[in-house]
């Protein structure tokens, strides 16, 4: 190990320790001794009062519903492409996809514009209901569907993970043995799926107790409440005196959390059902007169929940006010025009996001090649904890990673006395933190496939580890670093569970802007800026789409 | 130019017993030495010892006058000067043929002409001018070694060190480039430690041979002795394929014992100091003939090379693989008379 190395080790390990660690740490203090002795009082205090229950228990009864739901989905879809001859997979699958590039909270309110009393769509067709009357998509129910709908494509990518894991064999040997479609699916591949039906659900709850757009759009007008949202309310209403309080709501949710994963683990290692793959089962089973119908019915479905949605979300943008009837003659533009030029924080939102998304998703694409480098190659014990260290602020609610970082830059740093919080840098923080993980993981699997005897040359050559580094290591992972990059840039881009929580005048994000317009009951130009970042959520994966045939499979989600 | 020298060398990983075990080898000035074994016998590891790529347990590993690892000391690869050819080439693929073969200079920060003209010149060394603009994977397997080839002469590296670089290539091309290996030690005179589990590479190819076996060194020697006096039976076996029978040994004299073997009595090569009693033998086919008064074997196999009939003749358990003259022939099943007319007393047991 030459100095160069030992340099880029000790920075990379005092970066992922600050970013990762410590406000974890921090966190995990401020609820067992918030004075600095122990002292679970606070906890015992906040976990008994009845508002929390309440949250708690409608933050389980979404939670729980919304990731059944997207079980359903997600399974069944997946095993329709996987298994049967219906046409046009590409295409299903994007569709089907799409849902979970797009931001919660844009879902929600383009949603709420299809079935609201104001929908300009159902408004057109007389379906509309009454004026005044409260969106249904409000309260329990709505929150469920959009929470499944969210999340069913990470059941999908799940099980379709499951299923090329499913050798040809063993289907054909059932298939010999007499045995019919329904048959084989039910005693051969249901069975195999467990550990890949498990990690989906698993994924999907803790998502769902963790999700802030859906809950926040549908829940907070109707005083429907869960954890993640009575955080945000009382931080919003009282400030950081009662950060002790939310610190011991953000642990609870944290530790169920954990229990979601740790039951998944449980039920992965359980039966190990591991198998050597040589070629994945692809039967093609004839659905027969039965495809038109089907093929049919999953479109309308898609049509259901992108077509009408998005549809209605960039019919408010058009509109001149809400109520207004949607005419040729009356289509304006101006809102779009607000949101870009006239409305201040807007504008600041634009450019405050796209510098955020920018800046987090480079730093971390630096970042991931050395540490997956460290890591993998040379079996670094340090940097392998923070790998795992790494997945918590992530795997974890956002609202728990913004309390922690909250804790931890509230005060003005030491030595430079300079205080990030109330600035655009207390998120960029929480987004280096929140998303490592993102940018890690596909440099990992990239380098999985580079034979190692590259870099031994180099070295071998004379080379040191920085010009290794630069001219052999990052060219050779450019293609997975850069997939990392998208990723991150897309998912900071859309984020609002962070941001909602650490954000303050000047240092907004279009998520936040986004969420306030709509509580103001300024739709018109929500709507713009959800049409104007859906538009930029598509250029960006297009851009990762052209880039995806260098590409390990699985880097990209939306990628066959 | 250097010397490679290991004291007591041991490199043990995690789980196992020792890949390198308590290694002592002394590579001399300008030699090509071959390190010939077993999968798993350890070769590859002392290899990447001698390179820097593993960090040795215990010992010393001297190149030329300098130590580069010895207890807490340790010269990192990329400052030892060391060219190195690999079993995959490692041919980077985002670089063209002159960038790859020019690294070890832009290392250096060497550029413009001094770079132009030596890459030239190495790439002129392995016939392989005007390929300057190809990428590796436009190039067969033979051009992607010959540019490793080049990598290695462009840095002008004291000691070459050798990973199986033939070992995915085809019949044809191995010969070939054997040859090239062997013009490239004598036009740069660099010390060259070639790592191989062929035996005829390691024979044709090397000054002298060490034979590794479960991390040890077991014999190191020119091919010719290590053919004609293996010190173990693993080597008699493993090189040139002779066979290990059981024999007694009567008397010992003037390098030749009379032995008692196969029933018969033989007078073999044997060395100085073998004690007499039971022993190991070593046949090989040009050790045998057929005869009419020896012991009597049966033919089990029989395969057409070309001059000879290569077959085994078995007895009492034993195989010997023995070679027919165009004149003679013997069927599958037949029985022949066996001829010893020389062979060596293994000098030690496994």
């Amino acid at each position: 190990m030459d100095g160069g190395e030992k340099g880029v080790r000790l920075a990379l390990v005092g970066f992922v320790s600050l970013i990762a660690l410590v406000p974890m740490l921090r966190l995990l203090w401020e609820g067992v001794a918030p004075a600095g002795s122990p002292d679970l009082s606070i906890v015992i205090e906040t976990w008994t009062r009845s508002a929390t229950l309440r949250a708690l228990r409608n933050t389980l009864v979404t939670g729980i519903g919304g990731t059944l739901l997207a079980l359903i989905l997600g399974t069944g879809f997946a095993l329709l492409v996987a298994l049967t001859d219906i046409r046009a997979k590409a295409a299903l699958v994007f569709s089907f996809i799409l849902p979970l590039v797009i931001a919660p909270q844009v879902t929600a309110f383009a949603w709420m514009q299809a079935f609201g009393p104001n929908s300009p769509l159902l408004g057109a067709l007389g379906l509309a209901p009454p004026l005044g009357t409260r969106n249904p998509l409000v309260g329990p129910g709505g929150i469920i569907l959009l929470l499944g709908l969210h999340h069913a494509p990470l059941v999908f990518l799940a099980v379709r993970a499951g299923l090329r894991l499913v050798p040809r064999d063993l289907v054909e040997a059932a298939q010999a043995a007499g045995a019919a479609p329904m048959t084989i699916l039910r005693t051969v591949i249901l069975p195999l799926l467990g550990p890949a039906l498990a990690a989906g659900t698993g994924l999907s709850f803790v998502s769902a107790i963790g999700n802030f757009g859906i809950p926040a759009l549908l829940g907070i007008p109707g005083g429907y409440t869960v954890l993640v949202t009575l955080v945000y309310q009382r931080l919003a209403g009282f400030g950081p005196r009662v950060l002790p309080e939310v610190a011991a709501i953000g642990l609870g949710l944290a530790a169920l959390a954990i229990i979601g994963l740790a039951v998944q683990r449980w039920r992965i290692r359980r039966d190990d059902v591991r198998v050597v793959s040589l070629a994945a089962t692809t039967p093609g089973w004839r659905l027969g007169t039965w495809r038109p119908v089907v093929e049919a019915s999953v479109w309308v479905f898609m049509g259901l929940i992108l077509v009408l949605p998005f549809a209605a979300l960039i019919a408010t943008s058009i509109v001149p006010a809400i109520g207004v009837e949607l005419t040729w003659e009356r289509m304006t533009f101006s809102h779009y025009a607000y949101v870009l030029w006239d409305y201040a924080a807007a504008r600041r939102a634009f450019v405050n996001s796209f510098v955020l998304a920018g800046l987090a998703a480079a730093v971390l694409m630096m970042a991931a090649v050395p540490l997956a480098v460290l890591a993998d190659w040379r079996r670094s014990r340090a940097i392998g904890f923070l790998a795992i260290a790494a997945e918590f602020p992530y795997a974890l609610p956002g609202v728990v990673l913004a309390i922690a970082m909250i804790l931890v830059l509230l005060k003005p740093l030491p030595i430079i006395n300079l205080s990030l919080y109330n600035t655009v840098w207390i998120i960029f923080a929480a987004y280096l933190a929140r998303f490592l993980t993102l940018a890690w993981r596909p440099v990992s699997a990239g380098l999985a496939q580079v034979d190692r005897s590259l870099e031994e040359a180099a070295q071998g050559a004379g080379a040191s580890f920085i010009f290794r580094l630069r001219t052999v290591i990052y060219p050779l992972l450019a293609p997975a670093a850069v997939a990392g990059a998208i990723i991150v840039f897309l998912t900071a881009f859309n984020e609002l569970t962070v941001s909602a929580l650490l954000w303050s005048s000047g240092a907004e994000t279009l998520g936040v802007v986004l969420f306030s317009l709509d509580q103001s009951g300024e739709s018109t130009g929500a709507a713009a800026i959800a049409v104007l970042t859906v538009i930029a959520t598509l250029a960006l994966m297009g851009v990762g789409a052209a880039l995806g045939r260098r590409l390990p499979q699985g880097v990209l989600p939306w990628r066959p | 130019m250097a010397t490679v020298s290991l004291a007591t060398v041991s490199r043990r990983f995690a789980a196992g017993s020792a890949a390198v075990d308590a290694v002592d080898l002394d590579v001399r000035h300008g030699e090509f030495l071959a390190v010939l074994g077993p999968s798993g016998s350890g070769k590859t590891t002392l290899l990447r010892l001698v390179a820097g790529f593993e960090r040795p347990d215990a010992g010393r590993i001297t190149i030329g006058d300098r130590i580069v690892a010895d207890g807490p000391l340790f010269v990192p690869p990329e400052a030892r000067r060391i060219g190195m050819v690999f079993q995959s080439y490692a041919l980077w693929p985002h670089m063209d043929v002159r960038r790859n073969v020019g690294y070890p200079l832009a290392v250096q920060g060497i550029t413009g002409a001094a770079y132009a003209d030596r890459v030239a010149k190495a790439l002129n060394a392995v016939g392989l001018t005007g390929y300057e603009t190809r990428r590796p994977a436009e190039l067969s397997g033979g051009q992607r070694q010959r540019v490793a080839l080049a990598r290695c002469l462009v840095m002008e590296p004291a000691v070459v060190l050798l990973d199986e670089p033939l070992a995915n290539l085809d019949v044809h091309l191995r010969a070939l480039l054997q040859a090239e290996f062997t013009a490239f030690h004598r036009a740069t005179g660099a010390t060259m430690i070639y790592v191989t589990h062929d035996q005829t590479e390691a024979l044709g190819l090397a000054d002298r041979v060490a034979v590794m076996d479960q991390g040890r060194i077991v014999q190191l020697a020119s091919p010719e002795e290590l053919y004609r006096a293996p010190l173990t039976p693993m080597v008699a076996r493993f090189v040139g394929r002779g066979a290990v029978i059981p024999a007694i040994v009567h008397t010992v004299h003037n390098g030749r014992a009379d032995v008692e073997v196969l029933g018969r009595r033989a007078q073999l090569r044997v060395a100085p100091d073998q004690a007499t009693g039971a022993a190991l033998v070593c046949l090989r086919p040009e050790d045998l003939a057929v005869g009419t008064n020896g012991p009597v074997a049966r033919v089990a196999r029989k395969a057409f090379q070309g001059s000879h009939v290569a077959i085994e003749a078995r007895l009492d358990g034993a195989v010997l693989p023995m070679h027919l003259g165009p004149d003679q022939a013997a069927a599958l099943g037949d029985t022949v008379g066996i001829d010893i007319r020389d062979g060596w007393v293994i000098p030690a047991r496994d």
